[in-house]
This record gives C-alpha cells, structure tokens and sequence, in this order.
C-alpha cells in the first residue's frame, strides 16, 4: 500500500473545511465522513482565526494546510513556510494556481515551487493536472504524492479525462495519489478508487450539498467500496453479452 | 511609528514585531507573520525591528479545500 510521506492513513477520503453553513455542521460532516485527513488555509486574522482553530483541533484528524489562492511561487512558498510555522506540520497541498477561470494550476510556478519547498524539507502535495510529463517532473523534483484534479475546482464534474488519470496512474506506479477537485458525487469518488487512486479530496460536494452530513457518509461509503474493488481485481469488459447461467443442462422445450 | 498591519495603516508604540502583536492583542494567539512580503518564523520575532512603513502580515488558521 502507497503512503503519504511515510504515514498510513486510516482511510482514503480527505475533506475540506470550507463552505459548509456552520461549524456545528461542519462538525457533523466529519465525524460522518470519517476523514482523515483535514484541509486548512491561511488567511488574515480577523477574529475568527482562533476559534476556527480550536474546532479544526478537535476534529482529531491531520491537518493538510494548501496555499489556495496562491497565483505565484514566491506567494505560494511563503505562504507554505508560514502555514509550517503556524500548523506545525511540513505537510503543504500545493496550489499555484495558472487561470482565473478555470482554476488550472501555473505547472511552470507549480514545478518551480514544488522544487523549492521539497528542497526545504516539505512534504508537498502538489495540485496538479493529469499531465504525465509534469507529473514526473514534481517527482524528480521531490514530491512523493501527487494530486491530479478530476475537474476544475468546484465545478462537480466528477472525472473529466479518465483515460488520462488512468495512463497518469499506471505511469508511475509507486506514486500515492489523491484525486483532488471536481468531484461532485459519492459515484465520482468510487470510480477514482477503482482506478487505483489512493485517495479523494473534496469539499464543494460535500459542503454544498443540502445535507452536508448525509454527503459526507455517502462519499465515505462510496470510497470505501470504490477501494475494496480495486483490491479485488474486477472483471474484463467485454463488448458482447456472455451468458452467466450454465448452458449445460438446459431443457429441451 | 506608522506600519501596515494586514492592510491597514496603524500607529504603534513597539518596536519589534513581537512587541507590535502584543500591543494589537496577539501575544497569545495562533499566527504566522510576514514582513514586506518575506516570512518572518516566529522564532525571529522578538528579534525583528520595524520600520516605520513596514507592511508586516499576520495570517490565521482559516477554512480551506
């Protein structure tokens, strides 16, 4: 089994603790989900900053902070050496982000920061595109995990290229993977996982869903299947019916 | 001595950036710093002297995807 930096998590969903409508429900939504792993950001301390941390801290789970918005490697390696001295973890999901509108990450700024900051000791975790050649660049460049989106950020599209995520899964076998934005449906996270993917994180689908809760336990069973699948070595698709119930034996009628 | 603390331009009486989060009631509070757009860790704090025109940043554990 492929581990993150040396840690194996208790279970293959990753969520975000953005959007919801309260923190009560927030709360609810992971303990629904049984993520193990929470997203956390930076931002400029307003008042809020405190109390958020002391809900993020008894949710129990290890803290992934991203350099969201982050649209530069300079912004986004400081931002990354600044969310290392507050969360005290050298875990960092790496964002530079290339397009407004899309949200597509810069891969220029991306390998140039990646190559800095794994140079520092982080562990990065780099949200990137199902681009095989990228990919094995943050790989020279350090990174261990890679994070291929399924669709643009919170556009719920669930697995746009799913020839390319596999060639991207099958190109680099020993890479952990976690497919990261787009998903929109429990049913999107299952298929990531019967492709071999290691892990799914998301947010919009869960926090925006009229029941965030019932989301989130939706998403935690559907990765738990997708997952049992894989290991289970699923059948050959065929383009012709084959019938399943002997034909020996039948009556003649 | 006048500063930028997140944007907004504050008067202040201390001369580190140490003694300015303490002044601005976050001596105790959960932050990370940066100085004219440089990290500052918070292990460097006490030592660091401002400036007048300095723009130091102070970020907070906030929600995130």
């Amino acid at each position: 089994m492929r581990d993150f930096y040396g840690v194996t998590l208790p279970n293959a969903l990753m969520l975000g603790t953005a959007q919801y409508p309260s923190p009560a429900v927030m709360e609810a939504a992971f303990r629904e989900s049984g993520a193990s792993v929470a997203t956390v950001s930076l931002r400029r301390e307003a008042g809020e900053g405190q109390g958020f941390w002391k809900i993020i801290q008894s949710l129990g789970v290890r803290i992934l902070p991203n350099t969201a918005g982050c649209h530069s490697a300079k912004e986004a390696v400081t931002t990354a050496r600044m969310a290392r001295d507050l969360f005290e973890t050298s875990w960092i999901k790496l964002e530079v982000i290339g397009h407004a509108d899309t949200l597509q990450p810069d891969p220029f700024g991306l390998l140039d920061a990646a190559e800095t900051l794994a140079a520092d000791g982080f562990d990065v975790f780099p949200y990137t595109t199902e681009d095989q050649v990228l990919a094995q660049r943050l790989v020279d460049a350090g990174c261990h995990v890679l994070m291929p989106w399924g669709a643009p950020i919170g556009s719920g599209m669930g697995l746009n290229n799913r020839h390319g995520l596999r060639m991207l899964r099958a190109a680099l076998p020993d890479i952990a993977m976690v497919i990261d934005a787009g998903l929109g449906l429990p049913s999107h996270a299952a298929e990531a996982m019967e492709m071999g993917f290691d892990a799914v994180l998301l947010n919009s689908a869960v926090a925006q869903a009229g029941d965030p809760a019932a989301m989130a336990r939706g998403f935690a069973l559907a990765v738990q299947a997708g997952g049992l699948a894989h290991g289970a070595d699923p059948m050959g698709v065929r383009d012709m019916g084959v019938p399943s119930t002997p034909l020996l034996g039948r009556a003649w009628l | 001595m006048r500063i930028e603390v997140n944007g907004i331009a504050r008067d202040v009486t201390a001369t580190t950036v140490a003694g300015v989060l303490e002044e601005l009631g976050w001596n105790d509070a959960r932050v990370a710093t940066a100085l004219n757009g440089d990290f500052l860790p918070s292990s460097a704090r006490a030592a660091q002297a401002l400036r007048d025109g300095d723009r130091l940043e102070v970020l907070a554990p906030m929600q995130g995807g």
